[in-house]
């Protein structure tokens, strides 16, 4: 028991790591694979929840996670990022120092907010929880930070990654069912983006995202 | 009931898709006017009937519709039946020509209309009764842009979007409040329930608010005289006949019916709003020049008039004096029919002057009985009765108001007693007003000499067009000379609201109206019409024995000065003159005088209302400064949308952890 929830806390602290790593990577290329690395561990702790605790349901969250966060959606990126023929740099707004700066403010303040949380949960994985807000919150200031709509897509994405280890963390997973409502939204969304990003770049020759600012109400 | 609402939508539908061939839709028109007579005449029945109900199973799940057909709803039909019924066979001839939008538009757009007002009657719970508003916002809307190609048009019709919609916003907050308290959104359960004062007052205040959005109490008036001329005639004439008829009901249903303990405070607010509301209209109306907006501000006096005598009998009906208030109210129903039927039938007779002339400017037009018989004389009968000139019936509605209010020194309240003839002159003084309006609108229009050389090849109404102004004509008569049965139909409406109604003073003779006691006052239209007609007869008779008919045709209103031109007769501008420089502080007057020297002197001045410009250009301008404030979040960059909900987000959960 004490191994499993040791083991846990040790692929959070890799989580964690790759969440910074994302925040600091320039290539689009790497953001995707470790977006995929990120899939992969959260699957192995899902995996390592499920035998810990004898909670059936999610080894099929696990599977789940594996196929789609894995497998498909780094694919899918992949696909358009060579479709898109997005190769070199993502410009950022902020310098990668100042960024991760913030971003270790982040992750105090997360570790700070999910304290009185993470007393009254009962699991065995509830010291976890700091690092999933904290990816939670590192996500977004990757969204912030960057200028290509296909780095902010990722950003979402990983976001949602941070959100399912909180879950499975807090509670040992939602319901089966809203779980599989978010594969699938996480799925479609994907799909919707890629077609955005086609539209856009035809409209502006571009995937920079200030050239959007053009589309407000004057 | 219910049968002739869906049959007026089928008939819209079916003029819609008739599209654009103007003569079948025209043909359409009469088949409408004959359901509105049918409604007139099943609500004229339903008057006597204990009320009906019905719950449709359309709607919301677990959120049907009522429908609720009782004395106070029958008489608003009836109202609308009416008005309808000569509007629609005067639209026949009307949207002959002309028109810019599909005919087949106009029509589906008017069926609409007209049935969205039935419906707002026949609600029997707060939803049908918004949705039934609306759509009468709405569709009204689009028939008064429907001329949309002038800047002017599309600006009124804005205006009169926004007032409605924060008509129905307060409404929608009034039936909020009744809601609560029910739990149901049923009026028959709103009924049932005992609602403490204070949010009583609320309430009321709510309705008095949007309600009088929609009806032009001041100050929410500024829509009226911008929306009522933009209408085509028709239009004009059902929403200044009937639309804001469906205000007064709105506010007596909820007032008297659902609120059912009405306090001193509600009635002396209405009284005042009413006066206020009655004098401003008619002052206005004293100097405009637009024939169309004289009629919109006659309008917002008359229905002033209204709500006063509503306020009069909720005040009589607080303190318990149940004869009195009867009184005030049938006076207040009985010119909302009135007012129904003769501001339907003059804004009809402008828009036959106006298709015979193509002006609506009173400046430019003049003389035309001679070449408009049929429209002059209709027209002089609707101008009499809203005069409130005995034996019509603008007279016998305004007279019993008086009379109610003279009766009010029996008020328990000494500082009631001591306003009360303030009031009362007040009352006096609007109808005084009323009449030299309507003498400026009918003299100027049709006596005189045409101002205009292009007046003399006007035409007279068509067929269809004077069939609708004689049937509005008619009922001004009937109604004047024999009101004593309208008045016993009334009162079955005072019954139901007030608990008593007059009852034995009109069940004497039909041919005296007693409001009180014989010996205080009396009326008899009939004596009146005999005595006018005997005069008549009489001096007729004498002129053609003295003379023998020995006439002489001279120009008209010449005054035996013989170089006359039509450009020194009075103007309409001139005649409103003495109202402009007595009551000069309430208006905002721009005057441009000419330099003594100048050889091609030009006069102009403009007339406009203070509280436009004292009231509703600064909220404009608070509203779009706020606007603008909330614009400055908007610049388009996406990062900064993120972070605002970055940093929504942290706040959020750095409030959960304190």
């Amino acid at each position: 028991m004490i191994v499993t929830a040791q083991a846990i806390n040790f692929i959070a602290a890799l989580l964690l790591l790759v969440a910074f790593a994302m925040l600091s990577q320039r290539r689009i290329r790497a953001l995707v694979n470790l977006f995929a690395v990120q899939g992969v561990l959260l699957t192995a702790s899902t995996l390592l929840t499920a035998s810990g605790t004898g909670q059936t349901h999610l080894y099929y969250s696990a599977a789940l996670t594996l196929i789609l966060k894995v497998f498909v959606l780094p694919l899918i990126l992949h696909r358009l990022v060579r479709r898109l023929q997005l190769t070199g740099d993502v410009e950022m707004l902020i310098n990668t120092a100042t960024t991760m700066l913030v971003g270790i403010v982040l992750v105090i303040v997360a570790f700070n907010l999910a304290l009185p949380i993470s007393e009254f949960a009962g699991t065995i994985t509830r010291g976890t929880l700091g690092i999933a807000l904290a990816c939670v919150l590192l996500a977004f200031l990757m969204m912030i930070t960057r200028r290509k709509a296909v780095a902010q897509v990722i950003g979402f994405l990983s976001m949602e990654n941070g959100l399912f280890f909180a879950a499975t963390s807090i509670t040992y997973g939602m319901p089966m069912v809203v779980e599989l409502g978010i594969g699938l939204d996480v799925l479609v969304g994907t799909f919707v983006f890629g077609v955005f990003f086609f539209r856009i770049r035809e409209t502006f020759d571009s995937l920079d995202i200030h050239h959007l600012e053009r589309l407000r109400e004057r | 009931m219910l049968g002739i609402v869906s049959f007026w939508l089928a008939l819209g539908v079916l003029g819609l898709s008739l599209g654009r061939e103007r003569d079948g839709v025209r043909l359409l028109y009469p088949a409408s006017a004959i359901a509105s007579g049918l409604v007139a005449w099943i609500a004229g029945h339903a008057l006597f009937l204990p009320p009906a109900s019905l719950v449709l199973p359309l709607g919301l799940p677990g959120l049907p519709f009522h429908l609720r057909l009782d004395s106070l709803s029958a008489f608003f039909l009836f109202v609308l039946g009416l008005a309808t019924t000569g509007v629609s066979l005067f639209a026949t001839g009307y949207f002959r020509t002309g028109a810019t939008a599909s005919p087949g538009l106009t029509f589906l757009q008017y069926h609409v209309f007209i049935a969205a007002m039935a419906l707002v009657m026949l609600a029997d719970d707060a939803y049908l009764f918004m949705v039934a508003w609306e759509t009468m916002a709405v569709s009204s809307y689009f028939l008064v842009t429907s001329d949309h190609r002038h800047e002017a048009i599309r600006g009124a019709g804005f205006l009169y979007l926004v007032v409605a919609h924060v008509g129905a916003i307060t409404l929608l907050l009034c039936f909020g409040v009744l809601q609560g308290f029910a739990g149901s959104y049923a009026f028959d359960a709103v009924r049932g329930v005992a609602i403490p004062p204070v949010w009583a007052s609320v309430a009321f205040a709510l309705a008095l608010a949007g309600f009088g959005a929609k009806a032009g109490f001041l100050p929410l008036h500024a829509w009226l005289p911008e929306a009522h001329p933009a209408a085509p005639s028709p239009v004009s004439a059902l929403m200044s006949g009937v639309m804001l008829k469906t205000a007064i009901y709105g506010l007596l249903r909820v007032s008297l019916d659902l609120l059912h303990t009405p306090s001193v405070a509600w009635g002396v607010s209405a009284l005042g709003i009413g006066l206020v509301t009655a004098l401003f209209g008619v002052m206005f109306a004293a100097v405009q020049t637009d024939m169309k907006r004289l009629l919109a501000y006659s309008s917002i006096e008359n229905i002033g008039i209204v709500l006063a005598g509503i306020g009069l009998a909720i005040v009589f009906h607080a303190y318990g004096m149940h004869a009195l208030a009867a009184l005030a109210l049938l006076a207040a129903l009985y010119h909302c029919l009135n007012h129904a039927i003769f501001k339907s039938l003059l804004f009809v007779s402008t828009g036959a002057v106006m298709h015979a002339t193509a002006q609506r400017s009173l400046g430019r037009l003049g003389g035309l009985i001679h070449r408009m018989p049929w429209v002059a004389w209709t027209a002089l009968v609707g101008t009499l009765s809203i005069a409130g000139l005995p034996p019509l019936n603008g007279f016998v509605s305004e007279w019993l108001l008086l009379q109610a209010f003279l009766l009010s020194p029996e008020l328990p309240n000494s500082y009631l007693r001591m306003l009360v003839p303030v009031a009362t002159a007040a009352l006096v003084l609007a109808a005084a007003f009323a009449g030299y309006v309507m003498v400026k609108f009918f003299g100027v229009v049709f006596l005189g000499q045409p101002r205009e050389p292009s007046l003399q090849d006007a035409h007279d109404a068509d067929r269809w067009q004077r069939a609708g102004m004689l049937f509005l004509a008619a009922w001004c008569v009937v109604l004047g000379v024999l009101p004593v049965f309208a008045l016993r139909a009334l009162d079955t409406v005072t019954a139901f609201l007030l608990g008593t109604g007059l009852g034995d003073a009109l069940s004497g003779d039909w041919l005296f109206v007693t409001p009180a006691t014989a010996e205080r006052a009396s009326y008899s239209p009939m004596l009146f019409l005999a005595v006018i007609v005997g005069a008549l007869a009489a001096v007729y008779l004498f002129v053609r024995v003295r003379y023998r008919m020995r006439t002489r045709r001279g120009a008209a209103w010449d005054c035996g000065f013989p170089a006359q031109t039509p450009r020194m007769q009075d103007t309409a501008e001139g005649f409103g003159q003495p109202i402009k420089q007595i009551f000069e502080p309430f208006f905002r007057i721009e005057r441009s005088m000419p330099d003594p020297f100048d050889t091609a002197p030009r006069y102009w001045s403009r007339t406009e209302d203070r509280l436009w410009y004292g009231l509703y250009l600064p909220v404009g301008r608070a509203v779009r400064w706020l606007s603008a404030l909330v614009a400055r979040l908007q610049h388009g960059r996406i990062q900064w949308y993120l972070i605002y909900s970055f940093v929504t987000l942290l706040a959020l959960l750095v409030l959960i952890r304190v």
